[in-house]
């Protein structure tokens, strides 16, 4: 069950009063903006009521909420995008999609994880969940990015990589594997942006990066929380309880030193204000891609070595000490 | 340390040695074997084959010529999300660590395998079920970092049933840490060779496993991504037994040979003497230039 849908139902009920009685004040003599806006405070108030704090499973639907920006959204955004298709061996995944793109100043390549957005969209696009051949084909367009010299930025959005036959046969491990040796090594500034859900590996897979920025209500996970339940306790159902003990909140990962920054969303979430929110992160990528075109490429590589090499936490037997983070 | 101080100071493993009871069924035969003549046999099972999980102590002296020295053995888990489920984490390590004798899931360091100096990481099954949390991610980061530095090829023994949930996120970057470490030591020219042990999933399979310059698994073992209860209810139906195995990898191309475990010292030297071969052509041509 989603939990934010229920809560969603009132406001939607309010929204719909409050156009109801524009549609009928207008071309009238009566004024009814007083009524207006009694409603439309009041529906700020239960807006700022029920999105002020979420849990982790409720953080969870947010990032999954059938309405939120995908990547091809952010996509149409830039000032122009071509895109680029296949791993030039198998099979053209449409679960990931990437190519060349303009945003302001700068030329780039563009890879996004994108998920449906609705169910058509979701059966051809495999719920966002890539194969094989996806991370291929992402791999493939990191390296054009090193071989043309341009900047790469990433959208993250998946549960996970698909866990089917197929992508078996065809090497899932080797996929994810070799495209984070490619991403840990690329000779050009990298740019992460999780806009939604960050699952396991499948995220990681493009998510390796001189800087990784969150959405305020996107999460990050070592595992989804379905499958963090399935795995310890044999049981998918008891995912909101695997929320709230994965720490895969934004906040959460920018306290562990894994996002470097949180962007803030319109009350209510990202899909309250697609076009805003669009905009919003579509401009601090071009701020921090100013920023990193400042830095030499050693001076890149070698703190994009140091940032995951410090990522961890344990205790020092001898030293007494704690670990990084 | 030469080996025999290494395996006293190696925490209480003669105990659970004693506490192991001396008779076992094999699950592939049935066949009850006698635990000494089991460990004499590598482990592997004397009527059929069938290679059971070994404890990476036992990996390590079936591999290592003579001395074996350990490295980042001070490093040991927290609990950086201070979990708690039906038991706080800290209480599943501690528990794991009796039964094992281990205090991580790897053991990582430095010794020569037939007279081929290496750096040697052997992940074990037993703990956590080989899972990668922050620990295992950072001993052998150490140890490639190490090979690097040394100048030595690494060698992995892959045992793992993924990233460690219960350090979250943590574990997760694990993978990102081992591959930017595993990058450097190919840059330097060093050869990284990985074997696949029962079972090799998720986290671990998706990062260094198949990151290796030559990648071997031992016979039957389960290797790949999603874990087989995973897919069959993703596809709602039964996989073949084959599915996933060592054999059925190799046939799709995607490992370079499976070993017996008696011919893995053996297969590991050669594969270590073209590296050296290589080496010292680099070397000669290095003088002569
Ligand atoms: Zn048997």
């Amino acid at each position: 069950m989603n939990p934010l849908l229920e809560r969603e139902k009132g406001l939607l009920e309010l929204e719909r009063r409050i156009e109801d009685l524009r549609s009928a004040s207008e071309g009238k003599r009566i004024d009814m903006s007083a009524e207006i806006a009694s409603l439309e405070s009041k529906y700020r108030q239960l807006l700022a009521e029920l999105f002020g704090s979420l849990t982790p499973w409720e953080k969870v639907h947010m990032a999954r909420h059938p309405r939120r920006p995908t990547a091809l959204d952010y996509i149409a955004g830039f000032d122009a995008f071509d895109e680029l298709h296949g791993d030039r061996m198998f099979r053209d995944d449409p679960a990931i999609v990437g190519g060349f793109a303009r945003l302001g100043g700068h030329s780039i390549v563009a890879i996004g994880q994108q998920r449906g957005r609705d169910m058509k969209e979701n059966l051809a696009r495999n719920f966002g969940m890539s194969t094989p051949e996806g991370y291929r084909k992402g791999e493939r367009l990191a390296q054009l990015a090193e071989r043309f010299n341009l900047p790469l930025v990433t959208f993250v959005d998946t549960k996970g990589a698909d866990p089917g036959i197929l992508s078996e046969e065809h090497a899932q491990s080797e996929a994810i594997a070799s495209s984070l040796e490619v991403f840990a090594g690329l000779k050009v500034p990298t740019l992460c942006v999780v806009i939604g859900e960050g699952g396991s590996g499948g995220a990681l897979a493009l998510a390796i990066a001189d800087r990784v920025i969150m959405l305020e209500h996107s999460v990050y996970s070592v595992a989804s929380p379905e499958g963090c339940a399935a795995i310890l306790w044999g049981d998918a159902s008891k995912a909101d309880e695997a929320a709230a003990h994965l720490k895969l909140t934004a906040a959460d990962l920018r306290g562990f030193g894994i996002a470097d920054e949180v962007i803030p969303e319109p009350l209510g979430g990202a899909h309250r204000d697609p076009e805003g929110t669009v905009t919003r992160v579509l401009d601090r990528v071009g701020a921090l891609l100013d920023i990193l075109e400042t830095y030499s490429l050693r001076e890149l590589l070698d703190a994009r070595y140091e940032k995951y090499r410090h990522l961890g936490s344990w205790r020092d037997a001898v030293a007494g000490s704690d670990g990084a983070t | 340390m030469p080996m025999a101080d290494w395996l006293r100071g190696g925490r209480n493993r003669d105990k659970v040695r004693d506490d192991a009871a001396q008779w076992v069924k094999c699950p592939s035969c049935g066949e009850v074997l006698y635990r000494p003549d089991l460990s004499a046999n590598l482990d592997v099972c004397a009527r059929c084959s069938h290679h059971f999980r070994m404890r990476a102590h036992d990996r390590i002296l079936s591999l290592v010529d003579g001395d074996f020295e350990e490295i980042a053995r001070d490093i040991l888990p927290a609990d950086p999300l201070a979990w708690t489920d039906k038991k706080s984490y800290p209480q599943k390590l501690a528990d794991d660590a009796e039964k094992s004798g281990m205090d991580e899931a790897v053991l990582c360091g430095f010794g020569s395998i037939g007279g081929y100096d290496v750096a040697l990481g052997v992940m074990d099954f037993h703990f956590r079920g080989g899972t990668m949390g922050s620990v295992v991610g950072e001993r052998l980061t150490r140890l490639i970092e190490a090979a690097t530095l040394r100048r030595l090829p690494c060698t992995i023994f892959t045992a793992s049933g993924g990233a460690r949930m219960e350090e979250g996120m943590l574990a997760l970057m694990q993978m990102a840490k081992t591959t930017a470490a595993v990058l450097r030591l190919k840059a330097s020219g060093e050869p990284f060779i990985t074997v696949l042990t029962d079972p090799t999933t998720g986290g671990v399979s998706a990062s260094f496993a198949f990151q290796a310059d030559v990648i071997l698994a031992e016979r039957n073992a389960m290797i790949g991504f999603a874990g087989r209860r995973v897919i069959e209810q993703t596809i709602r139906q039964r996989l073949p037994d084959r599915f996933q195995t060592a054999e059925f990898l190799l046939e799709r191309g995607h490992i370079d040979g499976v070993v017996e475990r008696a011919n893995l010292k053996p297969t590991l030297e050669r594969i270590l003497g073209y590296a050296r071969a290589g080496r010292e052509r680099r070397k000669r041509a290095e003088l002569s230039a």
